[in-house]
């Protein structure tokens, strides 16, 4: 049974070979038949993969410790779902799952590209294939999940406890679907490159897949967020860590493509630029790939530091960042330059967006590396932590938040900015009254943070502004207003609710920086804090046993203002003793939009415990609005622009006419 | 302006804006970036008055000394030397005697090291990287089988 997921992953590989070699011969030929091989090969690959994929999973839920993955990272006692979930929460499943998203990716190119080139369809494909193959490779020599054990032990090492957690079951797969999914604009890039071609219907096709890869790494990198801040016990959401830094990278590179790509689609220039935008943003996962599964990082996703691997991956990532970028240094000039426009238009503001996003970048990627840089040639050991990103990534943002609303409101071609700031009056005038509200009105906020408020209502009543405008609302009939406001086209809505989303994020951020309260102290049962307005009463601890842990639970109780408590908030402190490892499991109230966080330290011996407690204004916004800067990217796909490939199939002679449902 | 001027205009104002944002990340790398010592190394470094570093090593054995409310003090050590750290706040979960830690902060006026923030890692037998890599330079390290 379980060499049936071994040979399928070898059989795998063998598809992947051929998928990487024989379309792009055909499409170098010039023969259909070669190249239509590319599609079943890959929806095959990709069955392989799901099906050994399946059989990993399988070999946990069955805790199959004649596996050497499952004895070191399951246990017998371990709740069912995270058993499943610890499929990836290793490094050889976590590359199984990556390759199975990779030919997830692949196949759906090949089930949906029907109205794609036929040569295009095959280059991309062969592509896709050339990365899989690498990957392939890489897991079969350097980090075979299948390998046995004999004699098989009775019982397993049990998962890192941090792990098991429903964040695992989430964070892990929608951060890949969003990593290898940019592997889809990298190929369609690539496959550019040989063809010597490229035009706006590329960026017509490529704009879904990016959206997509997008939308899913927003929230894989807000999933990860959250589970850090609830399960780690620190209360922070973000630590620029380079794990962090890793996922961030391709974000905003993403974030950059995604914009570009608008320019190329609409106004058929920044070819050239988008073109380089969609490898370095892949080329960006790649490295964030080699960050967080070579062990040249020490963090919680480091799972294993075998140098071999180390090396392997970065030879891949040599191979493919070096190999895409050497092709596009030799075939740029040939492509054709777009055309120019003036700096004062939705061009120029998304030229501009561009300019600030990939020097945000680029000072993320440095940040990052530049500890590894200096400890590789002079052997000093630094960090690079919050501080530096304060300097460095802070003054990009502020500027280009404030210009977001503009974009929008800007016509193509030439814009009047003049005519833009007389429409986003009122949205100005509103902001400048939060600024003026909260720094008069709400205790301790600091200039900065009233600024911030100001910001952040800023991006959300410029978004509503943009929607009220291109509806005419206050213009015509209140009637008419509506039915063009549901007229607009998806990608309209979708803009709009990711600018929005955008400002909510930024106004959690401040909410929590700006007027987070903190108090640590020993508390005794039956004792009061007083925390922003809220009486939390310590109970006492209680001893509790779960299926594969112990825990001491911390019992508090909110209470009202008679005295009487409302709300029950249980904080603990637990020990798996497989691991001989304990963990703290934050106890979190969300009230309204805000929380209350309560982490536990050491017991003093008389029942008395240390108690670290925040109160956390808005903070649940800046999970709330990458949500809703999800929603804004999901609808801006089910745009009728993207999804029918009409206008499309009249440049592409050879494809057949088929409808596109992605 | 012709057209060629707003181009080059365009392309001076792009070039001027990263040749700002390069400064301010070098600058930044100079001052924002934190060492790390381990408690030996101390002795040779020359530290600026508040400095802030990252001090890594061992918990010293039976250093750990509790202050009032959630104050504490412990040594840090390398075997060559200790250095008291003094922390408010609450200890890391994995934090024990023998267990390296990471401490990020400064030397306070009498010499004491003030950390604000303490850090021991994820696994049981996690070791910080740079700690390990330091202790094995100074031939300290001794491989431990779990």
């Amino acid at each position: 049974m379980v060499e049936m997921g071994h040979f399928a992953l070898i059989l795998a590989l063998a598809l992947s070979l051929v998928q990487s070699l024989v379309p792009l011969y055909g499409a170098h030929k010039g023969d259909a038949r070669l190249m239509a091989v590319g599609g079943p090969v890959t929806v095959t690959g990709f069955a392989m993969i799901a099906l050994s994929f399946a059989v990993l999973t399988m070999a946990y839920v069955q805790s199959d410790f004649s596996l050497v993955n499952v004895w070191e990272n399951s246990h017998s006692l371990k709740p069912m779902i995270y058993k499943i979930t610890g499929t990836w929460g290793n490094h050889e499943g976590s590359m199984l799952l990556w390759v199975l998203i990779l030919s997830f990716f692949g196949a759906l190119v090949a089930a949906f590209g029907g109205n794609l080139p036929a040569t295009l369809r095959a280059n991309v494909l062969a592509v896709q294939g050339w990365v899989g193959t690498a990957f392939l490779l890489f897991i079969l020599i350097t980090s075979n999940p299948f390998a046995r054990l004999v004699p098989a032990p009775i019982e397993g090492k049990d998962l890192n406890p941090i792990l098991q957690d429903m964040g695992l079951a989430i964070h892990p797969p929608l951060l890949y679907l969003g990593y290898v999914g940019f592997s889809v604009c990298f190929s369609f890039a690539v496959a550019a490159l040989i063809e010597g071609r490229i035009d706006a219907a590329w960026a017509r096709w490529v704009r879904p897949w990016t959206l997509a890869a997008w939308v899913f790494l927003t929230g894989g990198i807000a999933m990860g967020s959250y589970w850090a801040y609830y399960e780690l016990g620190w209360g922070g959401f973000w630590f620029w860590d380079p794990v962090e830094n890793a996922s961030f990278m391709p974000w905003l590179a993403g974030t950059a493509l995604l914009h570009s790509a608008i320019v190329m689609e609409k106004r058929s220039a920044l070819k050239i630029w988008t073109l380089l935008l969609a490898i370095l943003t892949f080329s960006l996962s790649l490295l964030g790939t080699f960050l967080v599964r070579s062990g040249v990082l020490t963090s919680v996703h480091a799972f294993a530091s075998d140098p071999s691997r180390g090396v392997f991956i970065l030879c891949i990532l040599t191979l493919f960042i070096g190999g895409s970028l050497a092709l596009f240094a030799l075939r740029a000039s040939t492509l054709t330059a777009g055309g120019i426009f003036h700096p004062i238009s939705r061009e120029g503001a998304l030229v501009l967006n561009n300019l600030f996003l990939t020097t945000a970048t680029a000072t993320v990627l440095i940040g990052t590396l530049y500890p590894l840089v200096v400890e590789a040639l002079f052997g000093e050991k630094i960090s690079v932590g919050e501080p530096f990103f304060n300097l460095t990534f802070g003054p990009l943002m502020i500027p280009l938040l404030v210009v977001v609303p503009f974009g929008p409101l800007l016509a193509w071609k030439r814009g009047d900015v003049t005519a833009v700031a007389q429409r986003l009056m009122f949205a100005f005038g509103a902001a400048l009254l939060v600024v003026l509200v909260t720094y008069l009105f709400i205790d301790g906020a600091s200039v900065f943070a009233a600024l911030g408020a100001g910001l952040a209502a800023w991006l959300v009543l410029g978004a509503l502004t943009d929607l009220a405008l291109k509806a005419g609302i206050g213009n015509v009939a209140p009637k008419v207003a509506l039915s063009r406001f549901l007229g607009l086209p998806r990608s309209v809505f979708g803009t709009s609710l990711a600018h929005l989303g955008l400002g909510l994020t930024l106004l959690g951020i401040v909410g929590v920086l700006s007027f987070q309260k903190e108090a640590i102290l020993v508390m005794k049962p039956g004792q009061v804090l007083e925390i922003s307005g809220h009486q939390l009463r310590f109970n006492g601890l209680s001893p509790m046993r779960g299926p594969n842990f112990t825990e001491d639970q911390g019992r508090f109780s909110l209470l009202g203002a008679n005295g009487q408590p409302f709300a029950e908030i249980v904080s603990s402190k637990r020990f798996y003793p497989v691991r001989q490892m304990p963990t703290t499991e934050a106890g979190i109230k969300t009230m309204g939009l805000s929380q209350l966080y309560v982490s536990l330290g050491d017991e003093t011996g008389d029942g008395s415990v240390v108690v670290r407690v925040w109160w956390k204004p808005l903070v649940t916004l800046i999970w709330g609005g990458t949500l809703v800067m999800m929603l804004g990217g999901f609808v801006s796909l089910l745009d009728r622009r993207l999804r029918v490939g009409a206008p499309a199939r009249r440049k592409s002679g050879q494809a057949k006419p088929s409808p596109v449902a992605a | 302006m012709t057209r060629k001027q707003k181009r080059l205009s365009v392309i001076a104002g792009a070039l001027a804006f990263l040749g700002a944002a390069t400064a301010l990340t070098f600058y930044a790398l100079g001052q924002k970036a934190s060492y790390f010592y381990m408690p030996g190394d101390l002795q040779t470094a020359t530290l600026e008055p508040g400095q802030r570093i990252r001090l890594g090593g061992l918990v010293e054995n039976g250093s750990i000394v509790r202050g009032q409310g959630t104050q504490v003090e412990f040594g840090v050590t390398d075997s060559e030397k200790a250095v008291k750290v003094r922390y408010t706040g609450i200890l890391p979960d994995l934090f024990r005697e023998g267990q390296g830690v990471i401490t990020e902060g400064s030397f306070g006026s009498d010499g004491e090291f003030v950390a604000d923030s303490v850090l021991a890692k994820h696994d049981e037998n996690y070791m910080p990287k740079e700690v390990a890599d330091s202790m094995k330079a100074k031939g300290i390290w001794q491989e431990t089988t779990q």
